[in-house]
């Protein structure tokens, strides 16, 4: 299919990046599919944009600013420095002025001063205080999903202030009036009815993991298990349900079994809880959130697992450190020797240390290793018990995976790294020309260590990540193929066999 | 005009604090449901300290972020503590020996604060992003903060005012007795001035002061798998499960 919109050209150097030209609207016309009157009611919301919206939407603003003391402080601190706007990959890769991140939360902003500020009453236009008319809310929906809440504007912001809570706060607003997107609130209710995102039933998913098992055992002999709702195993995997099928995912799968079978730990996986991804976060619903999450404490219960693994996936690590804990703890029924959650990488990790699994990296001969740093793990969690471990720890286990590794510039790795373009609830086909120009600052990058470092490959440790890449690198020339996941190359180096 | 002044200041004086305190009370009570600190983030309070101290001291983000606002913003705001030291010596008597010390740091203070505000106005101009996300308050608020800096350095440069009187007029509002008040232009242009951005502080993006101290993604420990953080309002929801 010919592409309606013309892809940005790649930066040559990150050093030399300029800012793009503003073009005003020049993203306007982009809005994802609206949630059908099923979808929005099924999670509670009204299935249309209900009647008298505007007042709705300012008393749903009101509630907010009661609930999150960031959105309250949020509103206010922001001076308008700038130094932000060169920071957010939707703006550098569309030059849309509503991309910057000040703008995009000066679009909620500007209600909130008219509505809540004495100064906004008394002086709007002084202050750029507006009403919630159409026109502003067609500019919500519009922009509030050109946000992946990435956090990188969060990064350089002198107050810290973060555009994912303002954005989460507009998409909430919107959910309660009505106006969801169908994206995000579709997989939600699957999530409910089903499980997981994918809407993959049980009796599937069983089908699937058998097939892995045989597999596995085509390719290398071992008896390597998939096991499903297993009681009394000491762990409970939780992973994206892309890891079920999925290419690169399910080579990433095939990796964290290979681990739990060398390091001779029994593990189940839960119909149950079948997937790791909590996507109540990028609609900024606690309450959503909060049902999402407690499906696994009831899976951990069920099962009676000793500890809670989760595979890789970039926001699901978010909710899982940062917000499992309040959602959905305490622990005190799980083993205390272990963080709970615990990333897999920090599981294996600890194994290639203490030599509990050994790596060949002759098994990936040929391979030039890049690592993309996704945004919620990099900027929203961490790994290890060690401050930036999130940058560390996976390098380490590339390293220990694959005979050469090299980091891409400097501006675009660790804390300032460029979201993929598709996270935050983006990864639709509806968002797709979005989802291209977002990638251009990561692709540009990589371009870069592709021609100047010979890198073949990138490892990502997100299911949106992986998914993005593969469908959005083909539109700069890279293939689809280059994106791997860190357990891909885990799995071909792991040596299995002595404990069969 | 000395009592005239004097009800501008006392109410200045008041909104100011009131205004302040009710925007505090109401950062310090709205909870925080979830742990957001944008990581790394450090794994200790007192790490966090350390951190909230280099934002507000050193302004590490924005460093990280625009060498040259970085600059600027230091240059305005150094200028203006140094500014705000120097003053000090007209409503503390008998004058602590640090105050004394400060006073000519205080002029190259003012004048920094001079240099940074008017790059940080031409910026708002000649940068098109910068242009676009300015409104007339932002300019507003900087041609305030300059005729503060100018209508200051007048009354040395240009048209000399009795500052033992001016000393006498501020001591005297903190006893409740008003003395005179020099009536020159500067100063009282200058006086003016000061009060509407006393008034306006607590109103305007001037919040940003107060607001640093409160932002969750900087004052937050990294201990979210160690400790649950429920908010009051969440509760319940556990309840239900």
């Amino acid at each position: 299919m010919a592409a309606n919109y013309t892809i940005p050209a790649l930066t040559e150097d990150p050093d030399l990046r300029e800012t793009p030209e503003l073009t005003p609207g020049a993203m306007g016309h982009l809005k994802p599919f609206v949630a059908a009157p099923a979808h929005q009611e099924a999670l509670g919301f009204p299935g249309t944009l209900v009647d008298g919206w505007e007042e709705k939407a300012v008393a749903r603003l009101g509630e907010l600013l009661g609930k999150y003391r960031s959105l309250q402080v949020y509103l206010d601190a922001c001076v308008k420095c700038g130094a932000c706007t060169d920071k957010c990959h939707y703006f550098l890769g569309t030059g849309d002025p509503k991309n910057m991140p000040v703008a995009r939360q000066d679009l909620l902003r500007s209600v909130y001063r008219r509505h809540f500020t004495p100064m906004g009453k008394m002086f709007p236009r002084l202050v750029g205080a507006k009403e919630l008319d159409r026109a502003m809310l067609d500019d919500w929906y519009s922009y509030y999903h050109q946000c992946s809440q990435c956090r990188r504007c969060s990064v350089f912001c002198p107050y810290g202030i973060d555009t994912a809570e303002i954005s989460m706060a507009a998409r909430d607003i919107m959910d309660h009036i009505g106006l969801g997107q169908k994206y995000c609130n579709e997989i939600i209710g699957k999530v409910h009815k089903i499980g997981n995102n994918l809407g993959l039933p049980e009796p599937a998913l069983a089908d699937t993991l058998e097939g892995l098992e045989e597999d596995v055992k085509d390719d290398t002999g071992h008896d390597v298990r998939f096991p499903l709702d297993v009681e009394g195993a000491d762990v409970l995997l939780v992973t994206p349900s892309a890891d079920f099928f999925a290419e690169p995912h399910v080579d990433g799968l095939i990796g964290y079994a290979k681990v739990f079978h060398q390091a001779g730990v029994s593990w189940t996986l839960s119909s149950h809880a079948s997937e790791a991804a909590n996507f109540a976060m990028f609609i900024g619903s606690y309450e959503q959130m909060h049902i999402i999450a407690n499906r696994i404490r009831q899976a951990a219960i069920d099962l009676k697992v000793k500890r809670i693994v989760f595979g890789e996936c970039g926001h699901a690590w978010r909710v899982a450190y940062s917000f499992l804990n309040t959602l959905a703890g305490p622990w005190d029924f799980l083993d205390p020797k272990y963080p709970v959650p615990q990333h897999i990488l920090e599981f294996t990790r600890d194994l290639i240390r203490n030599g509990g699994i050994r790596l060949d990296r002759e098994a990936n001969t040929g391979m030039t290793l890049t690592f993309h740093d996704s945004c919620n793990v990099a900027r929203a969690s961490r790994m290890g018990d060690f401050e930036g471990g999130q940058f560390v720890i996976p390098r380490e286990v590339i390293k220990a995976s694959v005979p050469k590794f090299v980091d891409m510039h400097p501006d675009t790795i660790h804390d300032k790294t460029f979201c993929c373009g598709g996270g935050g609830g983006l990864l639709t086909d509806d968002l797709i020309e979005l989802r291209v120009k977002g990638a251009q600052p990561r692709v540009s990058a990589l371009k870069q260590v592709v021609e100047r470092e010979g890198v073949t490959h990138m490892a990502a440790i997100c299911a949106i990540c992986k998914s993005q890449f593969t469908k959005v690198l083909p539109s700069y020339g890279l293939d689809m193929e280059m994106v791997v996941s860190v357990h891909q190359l885990v799995s071909k180096a792991i040596r299995l066999g002595g404990n069969d | 005009m000395s009592v005239l002044f004097a009800l501008l200041y006392y109410t200045a004086a008041a909104v100011f604090a009131a205004g302040l305190a009710y925007k505090i009370h109401r950062y310090a009570t709205v909870p925080a449901p979830l742990k957001i600190p944008t990581t790394p983030a450090p794994l200790t309070r007192t790490g966090v300290a350390f951190r909230l101290a280099r934002e507000v001291g050193l302004f590490e983000s924005l460093f990280r972020a625009d060498k040259l606002l970085w600059a600027l913003a230091v240059l305005f705001h150094l200028g203006l503590l140094l500014v705000a030291l120097r003053h000090l010596r007209y409503v503390v008597e008998p004058l602590w020996f640090w105050i004394v010390w400060v006073q000519p740091f205080g002029v190259y203070g003012g004048l920094a604060m001079l240099a940074g505000l008017t790059g940080l106005l031409v910026r708002r101009f000649v940068i098109p992003r910068i242009r676009y996300i300015t409104g007339p308050s932002d300019i507003l608020m900087l041609l305030l903060l300059l005729g503060i800096g100018v209508s200051g350095f007048a009354m040395s440069a240009v048209a000399r005012t009795d500052i033992v009187a001016v000393k006498q007029f501020f001591l005297g509002l903190m006893v409740a007795d008003i003395r005179p008040l020099p009536a020159d232009g500067f100063l009282l242009l200058h006086l003016f001035l000061v009060a509407v951005l006393a008034i306006v502080f607590p109103f305007s993006k001037l919040l940003h002061a107060p607001g640093v101290f409160f932002s969750p993604t900087r004052n937050q420990v990294d201990d979210a798998r160690e400790r649950r953080h429920v908010a009051a309002w969440a509760r319940p929801l556990d309840q239900q499960r």
